[in-house]
């Protein structure tokens, strides 16, 4: 078979000296890390069905279920839950800001919305210390499991968002974005708004159910 | 319009553009070759690595096989270092974790790594014409998260109780009490860990994949002009894109109930070994069956992440040495699609003997059964593209052919077990070891060695040596087929498997001699790798010098240097037509490449 294989030649096989780089682009008129924001939403949206999956059959499959009116804090959290959407709202001024060239506006309102998501954060740990202290403990029962699991993970998902608007907040305190380039706030501006609508659902299902 | 304004950043630009940059590229050894953000040092990175963990999750294999030959005799050579307080004796705690972490290393660590890792990183932007991933730091991110989740795997050997011990699926309650097993206590948190990082691996390499060919395809490389190699690759990724966060999902809530005393896997009233978590104060009134349903939603899938690249490798390898066009084309693209999105909706046939209600295992069933379907497809189209072709036997078109054989053995077997009534019997026998040994080893890995030879080439410049191949093949299909071909009689004898000592039930003591001549032919399969792994690291730096494209191929990557430098290609691309124009009556060769303007409007796709 050796006489089928093609031998080196140096004429043709040598790579070229000094030559340019080419970079195609094929696909959808999107931007490369908005395309790929929107996977890896995907994959969120899936991580979360599992666990709100999970949390529908152990509720249904449980003999028994606290109504949860009688255990949370639900007027808190609706307030808390309000702060959330507003603070979405915000995050769509200061986008909305930046694409009008208000540097200062971005500056403010992605201010606004980070500030918006730690209190979030805040009141959910306050709401957990409150809890703890009380004795209602992950491991007490179902009821509880399911609920720090289901609280928990969506907080840890805010704490990542508020970090992440918060490197956003320093590259536009910098001045580095303008009319023409603020993909960076529009990727961070597409997970928070995620984070506030799984936390709709979650609230309902957790909270009001 | 306003968000379409947003064009400065680099990865924008209209459909059909080019950006060309100059880009003078020296990096020291550590940029060079360990912390590399080029896709081709990366793709070969996971390969070593997933050859590494081929032979560690090998050498366990080697020691099952031992046990199930001449159980509870001194283990030869290793004995005296592994078990010293049992006398070189394999105990049945260590056995248990053997086959657990046997199936975890090679699905986890292997078998993935190796396909969508290796293959998937060095081939995809190579085969669209790309100068590299989309997203070159978080390549290398993807690549460096496998370490730590191999690290955890390696260091649950050391820890108090040994590694694993539920089995690679890791069942509740055995997986979630910590008095159940020796190995459900740190050996299992730590696997949990494993598996969660090799998530971040897959994650990070799918969102990857997907935007490279979505995004970054040369002018003129339409979706049905892409080698079946990337359809198979990008639907592999589409698949971990989907499944895999809901394993994540399920790993974390089972090392919440191991860690914080959670219930979600903890049915009410459960005593393990005269313990009782309920009453030492953990949540319970959870549902065991969960779990299963939660794992095998991700872990059927993942049997096609495991074996649709393998699909699109062979499909290359067997076009090009055959010199014919892949028979039907577009039905390949279809039939994966369908395999793919049929897999979400078949997780249910591994649980027919679970308890689950009969009325849903119907419907598992005729879905699994319908996977025949396409798969047949795919084996048949093989088959029409080898007939009347001028075959040339390489090493590459040896281990390709040997998938097709495997496949077709193992995806036979798969519809057996498909059969509710019929799986109630073979349920947990040796017949599911020998059907996904067949899938997976038969084919799979007889895949990666087809693609390991085909593009090794392309990888290093030089060619493997054809004759030390052929002598790989032959003895590794023979062994394969000794091994696992033989385990299909144990299974209808009713033998069961994750099992130390069988032989202790009368009713198999009769199957010995058979599991014995099984593990001779482990032993020669094992030993037998010596010629690949020479192979492999002679023809590395003293193989022959081969040029850019020695096997006469079609594809975009045979147009670029060999070994591809920074860039990949020293020149502009254009496609002009799909990617198996073999035999083409347009040219004077046997083959026209996908980036050669001959001036004819091609023929449609």
């Amino acid at each position: 078979m050796s006489s089928s294989i093609q031998a080196y030649d140096p004429e043709v096989d040598a790579p070229a000296h000094h030559h340019p780089i080419y970079d195609y682009d094929s696909g959808p008129p999107v931007d490369r890390g908005k395309f790929a924001i929107w996977l890896f939403l995907a994959t969120e949206v899936m991580f979360f069905t599992g666990l709100i999956g999970s949390y529908l059959v152990i509720r249904m499959g449980s003999p028994a279920w606290p109504h949860p009116k009688e255990l949370l804090a639900v007027d808190i959290t609706a307030a808390n839950t309000f702060l959330l959407i507003t603070s979405s709202w915000m995050m769509v001024r200061a986008l909305d800001a930046i694409q009008k060239g208000d540097k200062g506006g971005l500056v403010k309102w992605l201010g606004f919305t980070i500030l918006g998501g730690s209190v979030f954060v805040g009141v959910q740990v306050y709401e957990y210390t409150v809890l703890i202290h009380e004795g209602y403990l992950p491991n007490r029962d179902l009821f509880w499991s399911t609920f720090y699991a289901m609280t928990g993970f969506h907080g840890i998902h805010v704490c990542v968002g508020v970090i992440w608007l918060f490197c956003v907040w320093i590259g536009a305190v910098r001045g580095s974005y303008t009319p023409q380039n603020y993909v960076r706030v529009e990727l961070a501006g597409l997970y928070w708004h995620f984070v506030d609508l799984v936390w709709v659902l979650l609230f309902t299902i957790v909270y009001l159910m | 319009m306003s968000s379409s304004s947003s064009s400065v950043h680099p990865g924008m630009g209209a459909p059909g553009t080019v950006r060309v940059s100059h880009d003078h590229h020296h990096l020291g050894f550590w940029r060079k070759y360990i912390f590399s953000t080029d896709h081709k040092v990366i793709g070969i990175q996971f390969m070593l690595t997933g050859l590494v963990m081929f032979l560690v999750g090998g050498l366990m294999a080697m020691a099952i096989r031992w046990q199930l030959a001449w159980p509870w005799t001194e283990m030869p050579i290793v004995g005296k270092l592994l078990f010293p307080e049992t006398g070189k004796v394999i105990s049945p705690e260590f056995y248990t974790m053997l086959f657990t972490m046997h199936g975890t290393i090679m699905i986890f660590f292997v078998i993935i790594p190796l396909l969508t890792g290796a293959f998937g990183n060095f081939l995809i932007p190579l085969m669209i014409g790309a100068p590299d991933m989309a997203f070159p730091k978080l390549n290398m991110i993807g690549y460096w998260a496998m370490v730590p989740g191999i690290g955890f795997a390696i260091a649950s050997f050391f820890v108090e109780g040994g590694g694993a011990s539920s089995g690679w699926t890791a069942y509740p309650p055995l997986s979630t009490i910590e008095t159940a097993a020796p190995g459900s206590g740190q050996g299992q948190t730590l696997w949990l860990l494993a598996l969660t990082w090799s998530g971040v691996s897959s994650m990070t390499g799918a969102v990857n994949y997907v935007t490279t060919i979505v995004k970054m395809r040369a002018p003129g490389m339409t979706l049905m002009r892409m080698p079946l190699t990337i359809w198979s690759l990008l639907i592999a990724a589409l698949l971990q894109l989907f499944a895999l966060p809901v394993l994540t999902a399920a790993s974390i809530l089972q090392l919440l109930d191991r860690v914080v005393d959670t219930g979600f896997f903890t049915p009410t009233n459960l005593v393990v070994n005269q313990f009782n978590s309920e009453a030492a104060g953990a949540a319970a009134g959870g549902q065991p069956l969960l779990w299963q349903h939660l794992f095998w939603f991700y872990s059927h899938p993942a049997v096609y992440i495991m074996v649709v690249p393998a699909m699109g490798l062979a499909s290359d390898v067997i076009a090009t040495h055959a010199r014919k066009p892949i028979f039907g084309y577009k039905p390949m693209v279809y039939s994966m699609s369908a395999i793919a999105g049929l897999g979400f909706i078949v997780w249910g046939h591994h649980m027919f003997a679970s308890g689950m209600n009969p009325a849903l295992g119907m419907t598992f069933m005729v879905s699994t059964i319908m996977i025949a379907l396409p798969s047949a497809v795919k084996v048949f189209n093989w088959l029409g593209t080898l007939w009347g072709s001028r075959i040339h036997l390489t090493t590459a078109m040896l281990n390709a052919l040997g998938f097709v054989a495997m496949f077709i053995i193992g995806g036979l077997s798969g519809i057996w077990m498909a059969a509710t009534p019929v799986d109630i019997y073979i349920h947990d026998t040796y017949i599911v070891v020998a059907h996904f040994h067949y899938v997976v080893f038969g084919g799979s890995v007889f895949a990666i060695f087809a693609g390991i030879y085909h593009w090794f080439p392309k990888m290093f410049g030089r060619m493997m040596n054809e004759t030390l191949g052929k002598v790989h093949f032959i003895g590794s299909f023979i062994f394969t087929n000794g091994v696992f071909y033989l385990m299909h009689q144990l299974g209808i004898a009713g033998l069961m498997r994750r099992t130390a000592d069988p032989y202790d039930y009368e009713a198999f003591a009769h199957l010995q001699p058979l599991n014995q001549i099984i593990s001779i032919c482990a032993f020669c399969l094992f030993t037998w790798q010596i010629f690949f792994v020479f192979n492999f690291f002679h023809s590395m730096f003293w193989g022959k010098r081969v040029g850019r494209n020695p096997w006469k191929a079609t594809t975009l990557e045979w147009d670029a240097p060999s070994p591809p430098g920074h860039g990949n290609f020293d020149h502009e691309l254009a496609v002009h037509c799909g990617p198996y124009e073999y035999a083409s009556p347009l040219v004077e060769e046997d083959y026209l490449m996908q980036s050669r303007d001959i001036g004819a409007k091609p023929a449609k796709a």
